[in-house]
C-alpha cells in the first residue's frame, strides 16, 4: 500500500519527503480523526489514498451524481427524490462534506425514458467518473443502468420500494423490497380485521404482478382466500367494471397496487359508486404521501397504506427532517416513503465511505453490510449483506388531509429478503 | 363467478354494469367529439387533443381553489363557471394554434402530425413548469360525489349521470350547430370544397379558425368534466389521446353519427368484456378487434357519401 501511495504522492508532483513522513504518521493516527478540525481531514486522507480508481474526488471535493426524472410522465414521483437527495447532500456539507471533503452534484435528467437512464448513468460514470450515483425510480430504469453500472463498476443508492429477485454488489436498495413490504401488512390485516377474502388488483406491469404474487401466496398459505386478481394496463381511466366486480365478489379486503394516473380515477370512481372505504378494508401498497395530493384526499379516506416510513411518524429524527425538508423546499412539500429512502442514500454513502476510508468503489461495496445509520426519519436502519436495509413495516390510515395516521409498526426490524423461498 | 347469488343480486350487478358501460360510452362521445370535428371535419391530426383537454382540466383546478378561498358560498355551482370558462380558454388557445401554426398546414395533413405532436410537448411542459410536476387534486361539489341508490342494491354513481347528461346536451348543441345553422353550412361547404366554397363568398379562413377554436373547446370542456372520474397531471392528456383516435377513426373520420356509433361498439364491448375477463385482455380483445374490422372496412364504420 505504501509504494503505491509514494508512486501516486510523485505523480501529485512530489511532496517533501519529511512532510510525506508527515502524512503517513497522520494515517497511523486515524483513529484521532474525528478529533481534527474541519478541513484537517482531508490532509489526513490524502486523494491518493482514498480514491485509487481515479474518481472525481479532489483535496476538497468529491463527486457525486443525481440520476432521476425531471421531465417526463415520471417528473410526478421522482421530484420528492432529487428533493430529499439534494437536502442530505447539503446537510453532509454543512456537516463538513465527506472524508474532508465537500460534495459537489451533478445533476442528469433521465426523462422518464429507461435507454435515456442507460445513457447518462453511463455519462455519469465513464466521463464525470461520479463516487457514487443517487437515483432510478422505477424499476425499468434500474434495470436499464444496472449493467452500466456493473460494467463500469459503480454506486447506485436506489430509494424505490420494488419487486426484489435482484442484488447486485454495485447497488444498495433503500426501500423495502416486496416481501418487507406485504407480509406483515397482510399478517396485520388478517389479526385486525379478521380477514378472510382478498381481491388483488394492480397496474399492469412487474412490480404489482410480482408483489400480488407473493402477496397471494401468503394468503392461500395461511387457508384465506383471493377471489379475484386483476391488471389494469397503465394509465387506465376507467374502473368502473372491476368496481361492480369488486361488489359482486365481496372481498374482505381489496389490495391494490395501481399506481400513476390510473390511481386517482380508481379512487374517485370507487368513491363514486358508493364503497366507502370506512366499511370496506382496502389496503395499498402504492400509494403515498405524494400520490394523496393528486387523489385528493376525500377520496382516499380510511384506506390502508402499508410502508416503511410516513410523513407523520412521530420520532425526533423525522421531525427535524420534516422541518429541513420543508425549510428548503417550502411548506406545501409532502414526504412519501420513496422521498425519505432516498433522504437514506447520501447518508448511508457517507457511513460507509467513513467506515471504509475510502471513496473506492470495490471497498464502499464491501463496508456496505453492517453499516447502521441511527438519524433515519424512519428510526435506525441497517443494511444487511444482500445490500438492501432492514427496516420496520407500518401501517397507516389516510386522512382527509392527505396525510396518513400510523395505527401499526412491526416490533422489530425485518430482514430484507429479496429471493424469498416458496414464494416465487 | 355466479354461483351462490340470487336472481334479484345477479339482476342488480348486470343492470350496475349496464351503466359502467353508458358511462364510459358518454366519456368516449365526450372526448372524441372535439377531435371529430377537427380530424374527421378539418382533416388536421391534432395530437395535442389531450393537452387541450388537460388545459380544461387545469382551468376547473383554479376556479375550484379560487372560489373554495374566495367565494365560499358559491361552491357548490362551480362546476358550470369552470366548464364555460374551460371552453373559452381551450377554445381561445386553439384559435391562436390555429392561427401561429394549423393554418399553414392545410395542405400537408401529416405534417400537423408532426406539429402537433411537438406542440404537445410544448403544452405539456408548459403545465409541468407552471403547476408543477405532480398532479393537483380538484376539489368537487359535494352534491357530485357519492351515488344514488336506484333500489337497495342498484347504486348509480352522480358524476356518472352528469357525464352523460353533458355529453347529450354537447352532442345536441353540435348537432344544432353543424346541420341546423348557417355557420355549420359554411363549416360543411369549406371541407367539403375549399376552393368552390371561398368562390361563392365564405370567409373560408374565419371559418377554418372558429372550426378549429370550437373542437378544441369541447376538448377543455370534456378536460374539465373528467376531473371528476380521472387525474389532472401535465401528461394525464396522454392517458386520453389513443382511445380518442381509436373512436374517431374507427367511427369513419368524417361522420359525427360514426363517432358516437363507435364510441357505443367500444364502449360497450371494453366494459363487458372487462367484467367477464382482466382489464388488459378486455384491452387487447378491443384493439384486436378494431384492428380486424379496420382491415376488412378501411374507411370505418359509417362514410359520408360526397361526390368528388
Amino acid at each position: 500500500m505504501s509504494s503505491d501511495k509514494m508512486d501516486a504522492d510523485k505523480l501529485n508532483g512530489g511532496i517533501p519527503s519529511p512532510l510525506r513522513r508527515k502524512l503517513l504518521l497522520g494515517m497511523a493516527a486515524l483513529p484521532a480523526v474525528g478529533l481534527l478540525p474541519r478541513g484537517a481531514l482531508a490532509q489526513a486522507l490524502p486523494t491518493s489514498a482514498v480514491n485509487t480508481t481515479k474518481l472525481a474526488v479532489t483535496d476538497g471535493t468529491v463527486k457525486v451524481g443525481i440520476l432521476h426524472s425531471t421531465t417526463g410522465t415520471m417528473a410526478i414521483s421522482e421530484t420528492g427524490s432529487v428533493q430529499a437527495e439534494k437536502l442530505a447532500i447539503a446537510q453532509i456539507n454543512e456537516m463538513g462534506g465527506v472524508l474532508g471533503r465537500k460534495i459537489e452534484v451533478i445533476q442528469e435528467d433521465g426523462a422518464s425514458d429507461w435507454p435515456t437512464f442507460a445513457e447518462k448513468a453511463r455519462k455519469l460514470l465513464v466521463e464525470d467518473k461520479v463516487a457514487a450515483v443517487f437515483g432510478c425510480w422505477t424499476s425499468a430504469s434500474r434495470k436499464a443502468v444496472l449493467p452500466v453500472f456493473e460494467q463500469y463498476n459503480g454506486m447506485l443508492y436506489y430509494p424505490t420500494f420494488y419487486e426484489g429477485l435482484e442484488q447486485s454488489k454495485n447497488v444498495i436498495y433503500t426501500g423495502q423490497e416486496a416481501t418487507q413490504q406485504i407480509l406483515a401488512g397482510l399478517d396485520w390485516v388478517t389479526k385486525e380485521k379478521g380477514a378472510k377474502s382478498f381481491f388483488l388488483i394492480g397496474s399492469d406491469y412487474i412490480w404489482p404482478r410480482t408483489s400480488n404474487k407473493i402477496a397471494r401466496k401468503h394468503i392461500e398459505m395461511k387457508g384465506q382466500k383471493v377471489v379475484g386478481e386483476e391488471y389494469f394496463p397503465l394509465g387506465h381511466t376507467q374502473f368502473n367494471s372491476v368496481i361492480n366486480k369488486i361488489k359482486l365478489t365481496k372481498p374482505d379486503v381489496i389490495y391494490a397496487s395501481v399506481v400513476g394516473g390510473s390511481n386517482v380515477a380508481f379512487y374517485k370512481q370507487m368513491k363514486a359508486a358508493g364503497i366507502d372505504l370506512n366499511k370496506q378494508t382496502l389496503m395499498t401498497i402504492s400509494v403515498t404521501e405524494d400520490e394523496m395530493l393528486g387523489i385528493g384526499g376525500e377520496n382516499i379516506a380510511g384506506a390502508y397504506a402499508c410502508m416503511k416510513y410516513f410523513q407523520s411518524l412521530k420520532n425526533p429524527n423525522n421531525e427535524k427532517f420534516v422541518a429541513a425538508f420543508k425549510k428548503m423546499w417550502g411548506g406545501e412539500s409532502v414526504i412519501g416513503d420513496v422521498t425519505q429512502a432516498g433522504y437514506l442514500g447520501p447518508w448511508l454513502w457517507k457511513l460507509t465511505a467513513e467506515k471504509a476510508q475510502s471513496f473506492d468503489i470495490d471497498k464502499i461495496a464491501a463496508a456496505s453490510a453492517g453499516i447502521e445509520f441511527t438519524g433515519a426519519p424512519e428510526g435506525y436502519v441497517r443494511v444487511h449483506e444482500n445490500h438492501h436495509l432492514w427496516s420496520k413495516t407500518r401501517v397507516g390510515r389516510a386522512r382527509t388531509d392527505g396525510q396518513f395516521d400510523v395505527v401499526y409498526e412491526t416490533a422489530d426490524l425485518i430482514e430484507p429478503n429479496p429471493f424469498p423461498k416458496g414464494y416465487q | 363467478m355466479f354461483e351462490g347469488y340470487s336472481l334479484a343480486e345477479l339482476g342488480s350487478i348486470f343492470a350496475m354494469q349496464g351503466f359502467a358501460g353508458l358511462i364510459l360510452f358518454s366519456v368516449f362521445v365526450l372526448m372524441a367529439l372535439g377531435l371529430a370535428i377537427i380530424f374527421g371535419q378539418m382533416g388536421v391530426i391534432n395530437m395535442a387533443h389531450g393537452e387541450f383537454m388537460i388545459l380544461g382540466a387545469y382551468v376547473t383546478y383554479l376556479c375550484s381553489t379560487f372560489i373554495s378561498n374566495y367565494a365560499p358560498a358559491l361552491f357548490p355551482a362551480y362546476f358550470f363557471v369552470a366548464m364555460i370558462l374551460a371552453f373559452f380558454a381551450s377554445g381561445a388557445l386553439g384559435m391562436l394554434v390555429e392561427w401561429g401554426m394549423i393554418r399553414f398546414l392545410y395542405r400537408r395533413p401529416l405534417d400537423t402530425l408532426l406539429a402537433t405532436w411537438g406542440l404537445s410537448l410544448i403544452l405539456q411542459q408548459i403545465f409541468r413548469s407552471v403547476f408543477g410536476a405532480r398532479e393537483v387534486g380538484v376539489v368537487l361539489p359535494d352534491w357530485l360525489m357519492g351515488s344514488v341508490a336506484v333500489t337497495d342494491t342498484i347504486e348509480v354513481p352522480i358524476n356518472g349521470l352528469f357525464v352523460m347528461g353533458l355529453t347529450i346536451a354537447i352532442t345536441v348543441v353540435i348537432y344544432a350547430v353543424m346541420f341546423r345553422s348557417r355557420w355549420g353550412q359554411g363549416v360543411r361547404a369549406v371541407m367539403q370544397n375549399r376552393v368552390m366554397a371561398g368562390a361563392v363568398g365564405i370567409n373560408t379562413e374565419k371559418v377554418d379558425r372558429y372550426t378549429f377554436g370550437l373542437g378544441c373547446g369541447i376538448a377543455g370542456v370534456a378536460g374539465s368534466a373528467f376531473t371528476m372520474v380521472g387525474s389532472t397531471g401535465p401528461t394525464s392528456g396522454q392517458l386520453y389521446i389513443v382511445d380518442t383516435f381509436l373512436v374517431v377513426v374507427f367511427g369513419g373520420a368524417q361522420s359525427l353519427i360514426g363517432t358516437i356509433a363507435s364510441a357505443f361498439t367500444i364502449s360497450q364491448a371494453q366494459s363487458t368484456m372487462e367484467f367477464f375477463l382482466s382489464g388488459s385482455t378486455a384491452k387487447v380483445l378491443t384493439l384486436l378487434t378494431v384492428v380486424v374490422i379496420l382491415m376488412l372496412r378501411p374507411q370505418g364504420l359509417f362514410v359520408l357519401k360526397v361526390r368528388r
